[in-house]
């Protein structure tokens, strides 16, 4: 016996290492039909661990002080070295995050990922999504910007349209009666702690689901039902490592590709990931021409606009706005199909899901313009779309002829 | 009971007992924690009352001042525009000021207590913008009819020279109007609209 292999059982009988690591890698047996849809999840690991590093990098020169918020941030861009370079990969990876979670998202509406005997799976994964909205949202006060303050001012303001505790609410959630420094303070404390930490402990949660039940795949078979008769090994399964912890770097190479163009040659993407108006620093007396949330808010917020104020309230548009959220954690009961994949679904599935799509990127497109009353109409029409995908689902999935499942994987 | 079997009600109870008091006691801790996100004692010291200056602001023009850490308007209001001010009530949602946005003494056609000066905290009632102040008549982006008042550019409020909001734009009410008075003829405190002293 090697000194390693003598370490290794010291440590074995002290805590559960190799059993652990065969658990969850070694012998954690993966379908081995993964496709490209496959790489978002280790990707959305990949950017919370980015996140996180870049993210503590910043507090050790950011100030969380009404007036000295804007200057600290310029002084990391200016004076600390390389602190460009650590904000930009934070703030990229704040869109990059989004856009590998909706990614990842979709693979799971396509694929049947949610459902049984998937659905925790699916909803801690909804709980995350719900995490990092509000990562997202009280980072981006912390530049102390227009945009900043003025997305806090209006979705702040959301709560107060709630009736009854509305008023008190918002003013508990910004610890004075306008945004100021409690609110800056307090935002500041939830996205570099209570947050993350909540988010770390849901990304446990949601792999150690996953590794319960197993990874679906993109014919929606469970491998589980075919395992070699000796050695109980699924047939269609293989370890995750090495085989896709060496597929995954691929995908990770490809992805700092892309993440380092936008680092280096277009931080801001043209406004889209950083708002030209957040570079002016927050004034509560001068609301920008033009609001409009970071991109990856923006379908929600056209929704939002797009419902009118009734019984002279704005609540119902809030309504709206959280069910179009919250109606993604029921997708597992929705689905009353008779397959997973959409590769063995009926036409009006895939017509649904293809209007799905193209409604969450029209309003997305919609969320990002100023309102006009012609944009307003095509926001109502997409956000019914958006709304009929759900509500729909369990006749549309029920009475869609489905095409018999394969007992093995293909291709 | 050494070797007798398990009370099982009793466990039961024992059980649910010790939950129901370490829930009283968690909730009860977390009351310091959800009070202290309450605004602090500076928090709402800061909203006291201002003290403004009218006599310089000329007529049509418009002075923003910070109370409560919120823009509060005071506009000098022209004859011209207190004249218009009833042509729009048919346009409007609210042109009685039924809807308590108000002190009772501004419960008027003009929303003020001297007719020309008006006081209105500007603040969007949609979702929280500060419109701007558009005293010009028919510009070319806001249309003919437009005669003087208030644009939110965010989400394309209107309101007009008392404040009041124009139906079917997404704010639901007119713009506040905050407790004041008039300590002299040219000295308005906002706030504040005790008697006496």
């Amino acid at each position: 016996m090697n000194s390693l292999t003598k370490m290794v059982g010291w440590i074995d009988e002290r805590f559960p290492l190799t059993s652990n690591w065969k658990a969850h890698l070694s012998e954690y047996y993966a379908p081995k039909n993964f496709n490209f849809w496959y790489f978002f999840g280790s990707l959305a690991m990949l950017v919370l661990v980015l996140q996180i590093v870049t993210g503590i990098f910043l507090t050790m020169n950011y100030k969380p002080d009404t007036n000295l918020a804007f200057a600290s941030v310029e002084y990391i861009m200016r004076d600390v070295p390389w602190g460009w370079l650590i904000r930009y990969m934070h703030s990229t990876g704040a869109s990059a995050f989004f856009i590998v979670v909706y990614l990842h998202m979709m693979r799971g509406l396509m694929y049947g990922s949610y459902r049984k005997p998937r659905e925790l799976i699916w909803i801690f994964g909804m709980l995350i999504y719900l995490a990092l909205m509000a990562e997202a949202f009280m980072g981006y006060l912390l530049p102390w910007g227009q945009m900043s303050f003025w997305g806090a001012q209006v979705i702040i303001n959301l709560f107060t349209a709630i009736p009854y505790i509305g008023p008190d609410l918002s003013v508990w959630i910004r610890g004075d009666y306008v945004i100021g420094d409690a609110t800056l303070n307090r935002f500041f404390a939830f996205h570099v702690i209570a947050v993350p930490l909540v988010l770390v402990g849901l990304v446990a949660a949601h792999i150690i689901a996953l590794h319960e039940v197993g990874s679906n795949n993109p014919d929606g078979i469970e491998i589980k039902k075919n395992k070699d008769p000796v050695t109980h090994i699924p047939l269609d399964g293989i370890p995750f490592h090495p085989y896709y912890s060496v597929k995954d770097i691929v995908g990770v190479v490809v992805f700092l590709m892309v993440f380092s163009a936008v680092v280096f040659f277009a931080p801001d993407l043209g406004g889209y990931f950083l708002e030209y108006n957040n570079f002016v620093p927050a004034d509560p007396f001068k609301t920008p021409e033009h609001i409009a949330p970071v991109w990856y808010f923006t379908p929600f917020y056209a929704i939002l606009r797009a419902v009118p104020p009734m019984f002279g309230s704005q609540f119902p548009g809030v309504i709206a706005m959280g069910v179009a959220v919250m109606i993604l954690f029921f997708v597992p009961w929705l689905d009353r199909g008779n397959v997973k994949s959409i590769r063995y679904r009926g036409g009006i599935y895939k017509i649904a899901l293809t209007l799905f799509v193209i409604s969450f990127v029209g309003l997305g497109i919609l969320g990002v313009l100023p309102s006009t009353p012609l944009y307003t109409i095509y926001a109502q029409i997409l956000s019914v779309i958006y709304f009929a995908f759900f509500f729909l689902m369990p006749w549309y999935t029920k009475i869609d002829k489905t095409k018999p499942v394969p007992e093995r994987v293909t291709g | 009971m050494s070797k007798k079997e398990v009370d099982r009600s009793k466990r039961r109870f024992l059980i649910a007992a010790t939950t129901a008091v370490g829930g009283v006691a968690a909730v009860g801790a977390a009351v310091p924690f959800v009070m202290s996100m309450l605004p602090s004692e500076r928090a709402k010291a800061a909203g006291a009352p201002v003290e403004v200056d009218i006599s310089k602001i000329e007529p049509g023009m418009m002075l923003n001042v910070e109370w409560q850490g919120k823009p509060v308007w005071v506009v000098n209001r022209t004859k011209a525009m207190l004249d218009a001010l009833s042509k729009n009530d048919p346009k409007l949602a609210d042109p009685k000021a039924e809807i308590p946005q108000q002190p009772d003494y501004c419960k008027n056609a003009t929303r003020s207590i001297k007719p020309e000066i008006l006081v209105a905290v500007g603040i969007c009632t949609h979702l929280g913008c500060s419109p701007t102040y558009r005293p010009e008549m028919a510009p070319a982006d806001l249309g003919p009819d437009w005669a003087g008042g208030f644009f939110c550019p965010c989400h394309g409020s209107r309101f007009d020279m008392a404040a009041r909001v124009f139906s079917g734009v997404p704010a639901p009410t007119n713009l506040v109007i905050p407790k004041h008075k008039y300590l002299s003829d040219s000295r308005l405190l906002i706030g504040d609209d005790s008697k006496g002293a």
